[in-house]
């Protein structure tokens, strides 16, 4: 894990005083309401419904266990016992008091953690594939890469005040689990024909009101090349992107409107000159300090095991749930005996992405004692341990099942994303949890979602798609009609590398119509469906939106 | 022609807590609505208004909401989003305003550092 | 309407400013008001008889400003550069960073943030990629 710098460390510290003195001064008035807000917004703290929300950063989701105990502390004393994992890999405190976010932030700084740029019309916090480093899959690990983006985009006094938000998302693998195609920036790890590393660059991607999928800016980009071409996109962002309404500010406007070869010569003109400049461009990370980063990802010694555990083999043969747990909460790791687990924070009837104190303690020990104290938090809202050893998954799965962690629907039909919805976030027009919560209850016999396979719902209690719902195979979105919660439902959307934006299925249904509604429409589909192993995606596909459609609206 | 004007409070966020806060008759900060002061009029209500506008730094983005009067003329919120916020949310009957102990947060606080 | 550098107030010493259209009439050491829709590269040809160019903030959110001086100084501007208007002290080191030499903010602001938070802000901390440049580490 990347270690901070004196640098880091010096910063951290030095922001935590700032913002202290940022909020004194919007105390005694030097500062209004509105220059406070974006100042506190670039510290993670929000006004909501009816608190502050302080949204931490796990850079690229990747924590420690000390972290993971320091988050607990947190929600054990400051805020109500209990903190929310979000879908940009943070996590957030609901209840935080305005005076106590400086020694919030100081108890961060003390386990090289921070807030900074997880809000505000900034470079966020740049997220990277929850798999990273234990992936069979992988070209190459992204962490490297997010780290050096995470140090070149805190706190750059060009690109604070942006027109918009600005997320960048970076994945090694071939299979996308870090949603590139919906971001600002996306970038893809690849090989040249010559075989050296690179990115592919995608641009313009992003959810919200005008979903639309990334396009690629630049097929390959030395991997050498990569701050100073991210830096000449965010200065023909800055100048460029629009100012006058703020739906219409992110990149993926611009792009859209300006075109995306015009949009590529900008940048690439803008790249030239930043390569011309006197002294060389600003960022051009020497190439030791680059291998220095990377050394901090080194993967941990992972013992030589034969891949097959008899252990775990024995132990399945005799305890069901455990197999179950094994074969849908765990992925092929790198390392042979090793596995990825997926911790589910979605138990039945739950707030998706809700952990309690305790049970971010229980991890904290997961991590500690089974994954050579790493953790991970997925855009799923989900917790992964990410080097486990198959001979300690009995182990591990009787801890998290005391814990109520163990509920075995990774990439099921209740592994639902949700945003905070209307029952906490003051921009959402409906509530989403409820809904997420009553869906889980329907779907919650083990066999059934077993049955359904992969199927992912995904909720946003408002348009700005928090809740990815544009990409849920099911996508429901809250909104207000005639003073009432109204839920539009999507159909057909796909958040990997085959991205695809949901069709808007018909008009809206009222909250009690919504469980009913996607019952009939998976019972539609396992008609239909050719063979157990095709998912609801495949057969949307294959047979077209027409019958769920007729389903969802049978009543 | 005389269009109809449904009563209003002014509601807001405190700067300390960010708990939800009503403007009370006297110009100050009340966290329960059966206390807000009422506008009847839209010239009550700009008047209300108008005494907020002053107070930066205690409250945070006051603005005017319709409510309606039950029988003793006391005022509840009509849109579901006012509602949520006169109670907290719905899924934590545990926290926020509908809580065993609402006030265990000390609204408008001096109180402490920052 | 307080001019701000590095050691305070100062008072408004600058020449009457000219449009872009004066441009080309312009005398030596002319003071150009900088739209922030301008091409810059046109203005690059005249950069000799500038002695200040002024970028316009319309609001302390609109960053436009910091982008405008970081490609003004990269194409080779060397005279005084300003940033006018609703510019706010947690601003200030990222003016400077940006190139700009100065910041002018109307009276009424000024009696809000004093000199004093002016002189303060100098003191944020540096980000850290800057201080890794100056180890030539990025």
């Amino acid at each position: 894990m990347y270690r901070y710098d004196e640098f880091d460390h010096d910063y951290v510290r030095a922001r935590v005083s700032e913002f202290r003195d940022q909020t004194r001064r919007r105390i005694d008035g030097a500062l209004t309401e509105d220059e406070y807000k974006p100042l506190r917004l670039m510290n993670g703290l929000y006004l909501q419904l009816h608190a502050y929300m302080l949204r931490v950063a796990i850079p690229y989701g990747t924590l420690n266990s000390r972290q993971m105990r320091t988050l607990a502390m947190i929600a054990e004393r400051w805020d109500e016992g209990y903190g929310h994992f979000t879908t940009r890999q943070n996590i957030q405190y609901n209840w935080t008091k305005l005076t106590d976010v400086g020694d919030i932030l100081d108890a961060l700084a003390d386990v090289e953690m921070h807030a900074i740029q997880t809000s505000g019309n900034t470079i966020r916090n740049v997220t990277a594939d929850h798999f990273a480093g234990a992936a069979a899959d992988e070209i190459e690990d992204p962490r490297p890469t997010a780290e050096l983006i995470r140090q070149w985009s805190t706190a750059h006094p060009e690109f604070a005040f942006l027109p918009r938000k600005f997320k960048i998302a970076v994945t090694g693998s071939p299979n996308d689990r870090a949603v590139t195609k919906a971001h600002d920036i996306g970038l893809r790890m690849v090989l040249s024909d010559a075989g050296a590393p690179g990115y592919e660059v995608i641009v313009g991607g992003g959810l919200g009101r005008t979903p639309m999928i990334g396009k690629v800016i630049r097929d390959f980009l030395p991997k050498a090349d990569l701050l100073p071409y991210l830096e000449a996109i965010l200065r023909v962002y800055n100048l460029h992107g629009r100012r006058d309404n703020k739906y219409k500010a992110r990149i993926k406007i611009l792009v859209h409107e300006t075109g995306i070869d015009d949009m590529r010569a900008q940048v690439e003109a803008e790249f030239e000159r930043q390569m011309r400049e006197e002294g060389g461009p600003l960022v051009a990370p020497d190439p030791e300090h680059v291998a220095r980063i990377a050394a901090y990802f080194t993967p941990p010694a992972f013992a030589a095991l034969p891949d097959r555990s008899e252990g775990l083999e024995s132990a399945m043969a005799h305890d069901a749930a455990l197999k179950t747990w094994v074969e849908n909460n765990t992925s092929e790791h790198r390392a042979p005996g090793h596995a990825i687990v997926t911790v589910a924070i979605k138990g039945t009837g739950e707030a998706p992405g809700d952990a309690t104190t305790a049970q971010m303690r229980v991890l904290a020990d997961m991590g500690e004692k089974y994954s050579h104290d790493e953790l991970r938090i997925s855009h799923e809202q989900n917790v992964i341990l990410p080097h486990v050893r198959k001979d300690d998954l009995p182990a591990v799965f009787s801890a998290l099942r005391k814990a109520g962690l163990a509920t075995a629907n990774a990439g099921l039909i209740t592994d639902i994303i949700a945003c905070p919805g209307l029952d906490y976030c003051a921009l959402a027009t409906a509530r989403s949890i409820p809904v997420a919560q009553d869906l889980s209850r329907r779907f919650a016999a083990p066999d059934r979602a077993k049955a359904i396979g992969n199927f992912t719902i995904k909720i946003s209690g408002c348009i700005n798609a928090c809740g990815h719902h544009h990409v849920g195979h099911v996508g429901i979105l809250g909104l207000e009609k005639s003073g009432i919660e109204n839920y539009q439902i999507t159909l057909g959307g796909d958040h990997t590398e085959t991205m695809a934006v949901g069709e808007r299925a018909g008009p809206g249904i009222s909250a009690e119509e919504v469980g009913p509604a996607i019952e009939r429409l998976v019972d539609a589909y396992l008609d239909r469906r050719e063979g157990e192993n095709e998912r609801f995606i495949d057969t949307y596909r294959r047979v077209g939106a027409d019958p769920f459609k007729e389903a969802l609206y049978a009543a | 022609m005389a269009r109809t004007f449904k009563p209003q409070i002014v509601s807001a966020n405190d700067l300390a807590i960010g708990d939800v806060v009503y403007m009370n008759s006297g110009g100050g900060w009340t966290r329960k609505l059966a206390e807000a002061a009422i506008a009847h009029t839209p010239e009550e209500g700009e008047t209300l208004m108008g005494r907020a506008a002053p107070q930066q730094a205690k409250v945070v983005g006051p603005y005017l909401a319709d409510v309606a009067l039950d029988d003793d003329g006391r005022p509840f919120p009509t849109h579901f989003r006012e509602k949520f916020r006169t109670r907290g949310p719905s899924t934590r009957p545990d926290l926020g305003k509908q809580s065993a102990n609402p006030e265990r947060r000390e609204p408008l606080a001096a109180s402490g550092g920052i | 309407m307080p001019l701000i550098t590095d050691t305070g107030f100062a008072p408004d010493d600058s020449p009457a400013l000219i449009d872009m259209e004066a441009l080309p009439d312009a005398g030596e050491g002319a003071a150009l008001d900088l739209p922030l829709d301008a091409d810059i590269a046109a203005i690059v040809p005249h950069f000799n008889r500038l002695a200040l160019i002024v970028v316009p903030f319309p609001s302390f959110a609109d960053g436009r400003g910091f982008s405008i001086a970081r490609r003004l100084r990269a194409l080779g501007y060397r005279g005084r550069l300003r940033a006018a208007g609703h510019v706010i002290t947690d601003q200030y080191p990222f003016a400077r960073f940006c190139g700009f030499d100065e910041v002018q903010i109307s009276d009424i602001l000024a009696e809000r943030q004093p000199e004093n938070l002016w002189l303060d802000a100098q003191g944020r901390a540096v980000p850290p990629f800057l201080k890794r440049k100056a180890r030539g580490w990025t």
